[in-house]
């Protein structure tokens, strides 16, 4: 179980974050919505110690983050970014870095077995000594996610993961992704933009405006006012196939 | 997903990682050839027997001394400083992510030299043995700590300030360099206005002193260099995850757990502490750190459990060979070795920096 309670924070004297908490279980997905500059990405970096909050706490199954050590943090929480340096490094050493926080001196069988099935999974197998600077936008994502699962957290943060892959790519990244939090356990926060994308994918939905939360649930509290509040446009929530769609107008 | 499957990954891994392991033995067998190469040249005649006899304790007093006294310290001077340059530059181009950076690009050695000026002129941490004899040993450190602590904070000052510029203003890689070469200008400025008002002999001093030779550590500077960069060493071995995680970006590392500030800080003050000893005792090298940790990227890549050790040997390869090259070009005179890496060392940078052009 995750809770976060009343995260603020300012930029020197402009405050991005004004109090925002929630909830989130085991294997949920949290698509975080909002506007540019709306403080998502903030948010999200304030929950595993990149940024450190003015005031508010992140429990993981009761234990306060800001208490863990930054091992123990990086041993709870994975994080994606927005923009990924590419490092001259292989495919396999880079999601062997997943297991850093575990890394006592050398590395153990665990360790390797762990980095076997998740390159597997994200179906890399083939390209595992490739150097990472050599792959696709989709396919050096997908190596920064088997990182991330390797690191077994219990929480997920992902920073616009879909943003600069094509439809297909962003499809089977998020398929990917919630297939994964199900299956070992782990909540997702994940920031998106894209609307469709995230009705189809995120079991829970935070809206963020100017800082705030504006709501926070699962898609009953995604209206078509909700949208219009938060991104300031019109859009029609279709039902289709039975699943939700927006059109904006 | 069967266990067979996951099975076929691990290996082919290792053996990758297996390659690099070979790198490492081929630099150590290149260092080795280096030094018995550089042991055997020399302008006293002594044969292979003669130092082999020698280096067991079982020489002539001549040749005893000749090894003991005039080779090893030298020899081993060079293996220690081009480690340690060679490190301090592996790692400025880690947590600086700044392929450029090294103590020489980014002004440290040169604030170093400043330090170490400062402190033979002003301090008198260093005095004149006998100004008729050769160019190189008219200087003498007669304070080895007071030029070292002096020197040390000359670079470790260069070193804040392009912390500085790299965490608060976060410039730009060539910006970084760039306020290198402002900073080297600087403490040249400062080095000349020290000299200005120094006597003649103390001025020629520090400028044949700032030429760069090997030859003029003795074992007792020798051990101090040494004690700092095992020191280094340790810290840096220790920390080669964090330096692998920090490839990534400084928020990827935090999110792995690296204390990124606390390693950036700690890595800085070990680079600095290993330049200002290398320059307090042999004068300003340069190119040394940027160009070794490059030459051996290629076959180790950025995993810096083997971009570490492979760059320290490199550069105790790359130095021990200049050295050998300045005694013996224009034999019986000995060219002085900073110039002899700069040769070396330009036209490399010029090449990366065109690469690097090109790759944009």
């Amino acid at each position: 179980m995750i809770e976060v309670k009343d995260i603020a924070f300012s930029y020197g004297k402009h405050q991005v974050l004004k109090g925002i908490s929630l909830t989130a279980a085991s294997g949920d997905c949290v698509g975080i919505l909002g506007n540019n500059g709306a403080g998502k990405s903030t948010f999200i970096t304030c929950l595993n110690r990149i940024r450190k909050p003015d005031r508010g706490e992140v429990h993981i199954d009761g234990t306060d983050v800001l208490t863990m050590s930054l091992k123990e943090t990086a041993q709870n929480i994975a994080y994606v970014a927005q923009k990924n340096e590419l490092s001259r490094t292989t495919v396999y050493d880079a999601v062997l870095l997943g297991r850093k926080p575990y890394i006592k001196w050398g590395l153990t069988s665990e360790d390797y077995a762990l980095c076997d099935e998740m390159i597997e999974r994200v179906g890399l197998g083939d390209l595992k000594l490739r150097p990472v600077d050599e792959l696709s936008g989709g396919e050096a994502q997908k190596v920064m996610l088997a990182r991330a699962f390797v690191q077994q957290p219990k929480l997920l943060l992902l920073d616009e993961p879909t943003s600069n892959l094509d439809p297909r790519n962003q499809y089977e990244m998020m398929a990917l992704v919630c297939e994964m939090a199900k299956e070992k356990g782990i909540a997702v926060m994940v920031v998106i933009h894209d609307l469709n994308l995230a009705l189809r994918y995120c079991s829970r939905f935070l809206l963020i405006k100017d800082g705030e939360v504006y709501s926070y649930g699962d898609i009953s509290t995604v209206t078509e006012k909700a949208l219009e509040d938060v991104y300031g446009i019109k859009a029609s929530l279709l039902l289709h196939a039975g699943k939700t769609l927006a059109v904006i107008e | 997903m069967n266990e067979t499957e996951s099975r076929e990954l691990r290996p082919s891994y290792q053996k990758y990682i297996f390659r690099k392991w070979m790198t490492l033995l081929v630099l150590l067998v290149l260092l080795v050839a280096s030094v018995i190469a550089s042991i055997s040249s020399g302008s006293s005649g002594l044969t292979v027997g003669e130092i082999v006899r020698a280096l067991f304790g079982n020489g002539t007093r001549q040749s005893t001394a000749i090894v003991w006294q005039i080779r090893m310290p030298r020899i081993t001077t060079g293996i220690i400083v081009g480690a340690a340059l060679a490190m301090a530059g592996c790692i400025m181009q880690n947590v600086l992510r700044n392929p450029l950076a090294s103590s020489s690009t980014l002004g440290v050695s040169q604030g170093a030299s400043f330090g170490a000026a400062f402190a033979i002129i002003v301090l008198d941490a260093g005095s004149q043995v006998n100004a008729s004899t050769s160019a190189a040993s008219a200087v003498s450190i007669t304070n080895p700590y007071v030029v070292t602590i002096c020197a040390f904070i000359g670079g470790f000052i260069t070193t804040l300030v392009i912390l500085g510029l790299s965490r608060i203003v976060k410039v730009a890689p060539a910006t970084m360099i760039l306020s290198g070469v402002a900073l080297s200008s600087l403490f040249s400025g400062a080095t000349a206005i020290v000299q200005y008002f120094a006597d003649d002999v103390k001025v020629a001093s520090v400028v044949y002193w700032t030429f760069g030779d090997l030859g003029r550590a003795s074992w007792r500077e020798i051990a101090l260099i040494a004690a700092v960069t095992f020191l280094a060493f340790l810290f840096f071995l220790f920390n080669r995850w964090n330096f692998n995680a920090m490839e990534s970006g400084p928020d990827t590392a935090k999110s792995l757990g690296v204390p990124v500030d606390r390693l950036m800080l700690i890595s800085m003050l070990f680079c600095s502490l290993m330049a200002a000893a290398a320059t307090a005792f042999v004068g300003v090298i340069s190119f040394i750190g940027l160009i070794a940790p490059h030459m051996v990227r290629r076959f180790v890549g950025n995993d810096h459990r083997f971009l570490i050790p492979a760059s320290m040997l490199m550069g105790s390869v790359i130095l021990v060979l200049a050295d050998l090259v300045s005694r013996t070009i224009v034999a019986p005179s000995v060219l002085p070795i900073g110039a002899l890496t700069s040769f070396l060392g330009a036209p490399v940078f010029l090449s990366m920096l065109f690469r690097r052009r090109n790759a944009r």
